[in-house]
């Protein structure tokens, strides 16, 4: 479980994320929805130590994240934005560089390994050196790095960005496998359709604040829209920095 | 495996796949001070055993005034030339690198007992003319000793009332320290490979892993970061390290190459040299690394830190240079400044001088604090939000 208490955060003048405050649950998705520049990554950065709010609290499985940022992130499984594979590694290599980092048994980390392979269907690429490979390619493998280790909560930066439909659709279904796992599940996206159709909780982000926290059903409700796209375009007040 | 030694295993393997990065460190770094000083001493010393041994030709204007002066310089080895139509413009064209000029009058004052004077023509801003020049010069003295000390004897005196000082030359260089002299320049190059060695891991560890966004997601891994920087300050080290054992032994192959008895000199490039070589230089491997890797951590991306770090190659070079064309005397201080300590010691080294265990462990010691207060600060700047982020 993800609890996420008030967060802030600025650079310079720029107030990146001004008062985030939401919880992902286990055994859930949760989609942190918002346009292109609201603070989804910089909140997400925080979730994941990368960043120090300049205030504000952030509890993975009840871990106080400016306490003990090493125990916060043992429990975490990140995708970033930035998905940034070695090149000069093979899939394979890359994978069993993260969960020696995370201190995993090889004997387990091959078990694991072989596991996430088969549910991304991987299985053709693991030994080639990731220079060269398609963007789906490499979300694949980088997610695969991100889970070896067996975390709790998983986070995912906009995991479909630059996915083609194929690829896309094997995606979501591995993200509703992780939530059948009884996994917290938290993605970022702008795509109002995808954060629609996989949902259990709805987080809608604008201009660094929250500005609903509902399932999708109780969205309708509150703007009275029927339409999930309108009732995000009110929410948002603009229809910028979406996607359909 | 503890989680310094996975980031080190990692970065030394991905770096070995890279061709740029091991024929910098591991090839170019190493040979390229043996290779360059092998064919320059060769070159130089060639030439000089030519200018100082062979024949010397030299044109001669007015020679038809003095041919017993002519006969007496060509049995000392003077082969004269035609005269030349402007002997200055030929020494300043470089066609000359010195003209014997005779005067029409030279014999009349020779045969009236006065000073017969010749002109040596020469510009002496020419490298190489000083050679020939001081070779005539001293064929003529020799020649005018010889015919007072006869014209002494033909009116019955001793030659030896004209000598009244004699100078006896005592040179209290050795073989070795003549060869040090010249090997001035050669503990530049342990240091450069030293430099070279680690400077393109530096690069790729920090602003090249933060170009291909591949810093964030290693930061999230459950690891501290002055761990993770271990583990790249380690693979960098290893890298210098190789690269300074292949030039210390690529030097001693070379050494077998230099035509260092044809100058009368010997020097030490055996395995005491290396081995003492190579513990004199281990603090510089710990200073590179953390220097280089806090140097490339402020650059924003991989060009940037190459031209940052090509500038800085220029700071290992400064004491050799200064060293060179100010030869000081070694004073036990200067073991305790990083790199000017590694001039001297391996200058030492080479000279046959040993050095005592107190100026290497002092080297060793000032090297390695240097290296960890240099650390301290890396590591800081390792800490900072901006450093993971690319964009």
């Amino acid at each position: 479980m993800i609890e996420v208490k008030d967060l802030h955060k600025a650079f310079g003048e720029v107030k990146a994320v001004n008062g985030v405050t939401f919880t992902a649950r286990d055994g859930e998705i949760t989609g942190l929805l918002g346009p292109n520049g609201a603070g989804k990554t910089t909140t997400l950065r925080m979730l994941y130590t990368l960043m120090k709010p300049d205030s504000g609290q952030v509890l993975v499985d009840g871990i106080d994240a400016a306490v003990d940022p090493i125990a916060v992130r043992r429990q975490l499984g990140v995708l970033p934005d930035a998905r940034g594979l070695y090149k000069r590694l093979t899939a394979r290599e890359n994978i069993e560089y993260f969960a020696r980092l995370h201190g995993v048994e090889n004997a387990v980390m091959r078990q694991r390994r072989d596991k996430l392979v088969d549910a991304l269907e991987m299985r053709d690429i693991l030994d080639r050196r990731t220079e060269g490979f398609s963007q789906g390619q490499r979300v694949k493998t980088a997610i695969a790095r991100a889970l070896v280790h067996d975390p709790k909560n998983v986070i995912l930066d906009e995991p479909t960005n630059g996915l083609d439909v194929m690829a896309t659709r094997g995606l979501r279904a591995f993200m509703r496998n992780l939530k059948a796992e009884g996994r917290c599940v938290l993605f970022s996206s702008h795509i109002m359709q995808e954060v629609a159709m996989l949902c259990d909780r709805i987080v809608v982000i604008a201009a660094g604040r929250v500005v609903a926290d509902e399932t999708p059903d109780a969205l309708r409700a509150q703007t009275g829209e029927a339409n999930l796209e309108d009732a995000f375009v009110k929410l948002i007040g603009t229809e910028e920095g979406l996607a359909a | 495996m503890s989680a310094m030694l996975t980031v080190w295993w990692k970065e030394v393997r991905e770096n070995l796949r890279d061709k740029r990065t091991v024929f910098s460190a591991l090839v170019w770094g190493p040979l390229f001070g043996p290779v360059f000083f092998a064919v320059m001493m060769n070159t130089l010393v060639t030439h000089e055993l030519k200018k100082a041994e062979g024949p010397l030709k030299v044109p001669v204007i007015g020679a038809q005034y003095a041919p017993n002066l002519i006969e007496a310089l060509k049995q000392q080895g003077l082969v004269p030339q035609a005269p030349l139509a402007d002997p200055d413009k030929a020494v300043r064209e470089r066609d000359a690198d010195v003209v014997l000029r005779i005067p029409a009058d030279y014999g009349k004052a020779w045969t009236k007992g006065e000073p017969a004077q010749v002109e040596l023509i020469y510009d002496a801003s020419q490298q190489g003319s000083s050679t020939p020049r001081q070779r005539l010069q001293d064929m003529l003295k020799r020649y005018g000793a010889e015919q007072g000390a006869l014209r002494l004897l033909a009116r019955g005196l001793s030659p030896s009332v004209a000598v009244p000082l004699v100078v006896s030359n005592r040179d209290q260089s050795t073989p070795q320290s003549r060869a040090g002299l010249i090997l001035g320049i050669l503990p530049y190059f342990f240091v450069f490979a030293v430099y070279l060695g680690g400077m393109y891991l530096a690069i790729d560890l920090t602003a090249g892993e933060r170009e291909r966004q591949s810093l964030e997601p290693l930061f999230a891994n459950p690891v501290a970061r002055w761990r993770i920087l271990i583990g790249k300050l380690g693979a960098i080290g290893a890298f210098s390290l190789a690269s300074l054992v292949l030039t210390a032994i690529a030097f001693s192959i070379a050494g077998h190459f230099l035509p260092a008895e044809k100058l009368g000199m010997s020097f030490d490039l055996g395995p005491g040299f290396i081995a003492d070589a190579i513990l004199l230089e281990l603090p510089l491997i710990a200073l590179f690394a953390v220097l280089e890797t806090l140097v490339a951590a402020f650059a924003k991306s991989y060009r940037e830190a190459q031209t940052y770090l090509s500038l800085l190659m220029i700071v290992p070079i400064l004491p050799s240079m200064v060293m060179s064309f100010m030869p000081v005397k070694a004073a036990p201080w200067m073991y305790a400044v990083p790199l000017l300590a590694q001039q001297i010691g391996v200058s030492d080294l080479l000279r046959g001088t040993p050095v005592s265990a107190a100026s290497i462990g002092m080297a060793l010691v000032s090297g390695f604090a240097c290296a960890a207060i240099v650390g301290v600060i890396t590591a800081w700047v390792y800490r900072s939000e901006r450093l993971a982020i690319s964009a």
